[in-house]
């Protein structure tokens, strides 16, 4: 893996958004903002089409729009924390922490392991607890790097 | 507990994860063991097959169809949404662990409360029957072995049918006198003759069938129908062995076709295996995603029944109805031979097929002699045809361990369904196992047909077996035909069976027809 899947600038502690679209469309640009998507349109056209399949929200406040497409150039991921709220479609109500996962259409399985295992991470309560308390940015990347790399 | 999981989701890179974490997780907390395979963009690593064999439960946390499903065949299944799994990996824990449990008590119930069987490591993954429709059928066995877990599978669901029907048939027999038959389809009996209260099974109404024969009529007329099932139920199930939920549909048309034709259960052994073939075939070439929603539920089942049901109307009833003039044309020119050889082609017949179309043949030159007077074939050719479902049964207890379970049962039955000249009694036997079966069986009827004819022991009833020995001339020498044709066949299925290298004992297995799972709906595909 030549970068991270996450590095500061992909991260907003302090998301406003109306929609969930709208949220989506906030974390791709920082995407691509760093190179990571060729074509925002193109990319938002793929979440938004793997969106309308079935609603990314799950239960505990979480969003994870997510897509494989052509438009993406490495595994990444964007997160931001939402004090009021996003929809995501969970039942539970809006998600306060999105994670916006990217990967390449093409990508072999070896690219794909790292964005498993951050899935993986996403279910514990501890990982989502140390990112909702994070302080800044650089200590969201650490928690996701240590997590998802280093156990 | 030992369970399995496959996670799968449309995208394949964030929730067939999660879901496959969050269930690790579950299990763990609740002290089972877990193997999860999940189906995502970074490749399926597949669960090794006898960690499959040795799982209580299979969970599948999918929104997209589960990859190599047949796999887990025979096991206790537990679906759900991939997000339920996420979102509450406790429950769904829990709901396998149930399934499993219920699995365990309902072999416990299927197998007749005789002890599990001992599970040798081949069998032990079918050893727990799914809550679901299942199968016997382990993928990575060779074609011999496989070839016959279709069977029988088909065979164990088949089973219920036999006993339902044979034992209806037996009652009304016991209930209105072995003449209800008679009195139901018309004919001759002890020099009376009836008209027929019903032209068959199909359009009939009630009326006439009370009032020719009461109730054990309409008793007898339903086990009828419960045995019109029998060679569909036999077909469906060996094409779903094969080929999954998609095989039911061409197995069991084809299995009506077969019966409509006057196959017998021979007929629908073919139609069962040619549905189940076609299906496998069917289901190969990969089709576009727009295609992919209507194949299984219109386009494999239109193609597959239309292939199967022409192929068995044309290659197989057709050479069926001639073979069957032709038989009828030359036991009608041996007239007049060796009555003892007559008695022993006879007795053959009546086996090879038990209540087929050779069978047919063979009983309908027993009643067409019957009503030219002559009563001795008649008494032969039920003779021969009690033998069967008795010798079977009888093989089963004294070595039960040549049997299946599901066939220990069928052979509970057959005992009754023999005594009641009720042929198709042995058909769950024959069927899974044709080839040691129906050879024991034809030798043990021809000795009995054969005898038969020799002490010259007679019958004036066309049917009614053990019931109409009233009926019988010299019924302790035919008695002695029957016992000795019924040891001959024992001894034979048994040698035959002995054999064989495998442990049929090991396959363990009752006949489980439970609930069916719940229909899952694919969205998408990744």
């Amino acid at each position: 893996m030549t970068s991270p899947i996450i590095t500061p600038d992909l991260v907003d502690l302090s998301l406003e958004a109306d929609s969930r679209h709208d949220a989506t469309r906030q974390l791709a640009r920082l995407l691509a903002g760093q190179g990571r998507v060729t074509d925002l349109d193109g990319f938002l056209a793929d979440v938004a089409a793997r969106e309308a399949q079935m609603p990314t929200g799950i239960e505990g406040g979480i969003g994870i729009p997510h897509a494989r497409s052509a438009y993406v150039t490495e595994p990444s991921l964007a997160f931001a924390r939402s004090k009021a709220g996003v929809d995501y479609g969970a039942a539970d109500g809006p998600a306060h922490l999105i994670f916006l996962i990217a990967a390449p259409e093409g990508g072999g399985a070896q690219h794909m392991t790292i964005l498993a295992a951050l899935a993986r991470r996403l279910v514990h309560a501890s990982f989502r607890e140390a990112l909702a308390t994070a302080p800044d940015a650089p200590t969201v990347v650490d928690i996701v790097t240590k997590e998802v790399l280093g156990s | 507990m030992k369970l399995v999981a496959v996670t799968s989701c449309p995208t394949g890179i964030a929730h067939t994860y999660m879901a496959a974490e969050s269930i690790e997780q579950a299990a763990a907390a609740a002290g089972h063991s877990i193997t999860v395979e999940t189906q995502g963009a970074a490749g399926a690593d597949p669960i090794p097959a006898d960690v499959i064999a040795a799982a209580d439960a299979v969970i599948f946390a999918a929104d997209v169809e589960v990859r190599g499903r047949a796999r887990f065949a025979g096991k206790p299944v537990v679906t759900a949404p991939v997000k339920r799994a996420i979102n509450d990996g406790p429950g769904l824990i829990a709901e396998a662990v149930a399934a499993a449990e219920a699995a365990v008590a309902a072999a416990a119930a299927g197998a007749g409360g005789t002890a599990a069987a001992p599970a040798g490591p081949a069998a032990a993954g079918h050893a727990a029957p799914a809550a679901g429709l299942t199968t016997k059928v382990d993928q990575d066995a060779g074609f011999g072995t496989r070839l016959r877990q279709w069977l029988m599978t088909g065979v164990s669901y088949m089973i219920p049918f036999v006993a339902a029907g044979g034992i209806l048939i037996a009652i009304s027999f016991i209930m209105g006198g072995p003449q209800v038959a008679t009195k139901v389809f018309g004919g001759t009996f002890h020099g009376h003759v009836y008209p027929a209260a019903v032209t068959g099974i199909e359009g009939f109404t009630i009326a006439p069938v009370l009032h020719a024969a009461g109730l054990a009529g309409l008793l007898f007329l339903i086990g009828k129908i419960a045995f019109f099932m029998l060679v569909p139920v036999l077909a469906g199930f060996i094409a779903f062995a094969m080929a999954d939920r998609m095989g039911l549909v061409p197995g069991f048309v084809g299995g009506l076709v077969a019966t409509a034709t006057g196959a017998g259960f021979l007929g629908g052994l073919i139609a069962g295996l040619l549905a189940g073939a076609v299906v496998m075939l069917l289901k190969r070439p990969r089709v576009p995603r727009a295609l992919a929603g209507i194949m299984p539920v219109v386009v494999i089942p239109l193609v597959s029944t239309a292939v199967v049901g022409v192929i068995m109307a044309v290659a197989v009833g057709r050479p069926v109805a001639a073979a069957t003039a032709a038989m009828t044309t030359w036991l009608h020119g041996l007239s007049g031979t060796n009555a003892a050889a007559l008695g022993m082609l006879l007795g053959a017949m009546m086996a090879f097929d038990l209540g087929g179309p050779v069978n047919k043949v063979a009983y309908t030159f027993g009643l067409a002699s019957l009503a030219s007077g002559d009563t001795k074939i008649m008494a032969a050719v039920m003779a021969a045809g009690m033998t069967p479902p008795v010798a079977c049964a009888l093989a089963s207890v004294v070595r039960k361990r040549l049997f299946t379970p599901a066939e220990r049962t069928a052979g509970e039955a057959a005992w009754l369904l023999g005594l009641s000249f009720i042929t198709e009694g042995a058909i769950p036997f024959a069927a899974g196992d044709p080839l040691r079966v129906i050879p024991s069986l034809m030798a043990g009827s021809a000795v009995t047909g054969g005898l038969s004819m020799a002490f010259g022991a007679t019958s004036l009833a066309p049917h009614g077996g053990i019931w109409v020995i009233g009926l019988i001339g010299k019924p302790g020498l035919w008695a002695v035909a029957i016992a000795a044709g019924i040891c001959v066949s024992a001894v034979c299925l048994v040698a035959l069976k002995s054999l064989r290298r495998t442990a049929i004992a090991a396959e363990s297995a009752a006949n489980n027809i439970g609930v069916p799972e719940s229909t899952r709906v694919a969205v998408g595909a990744s």
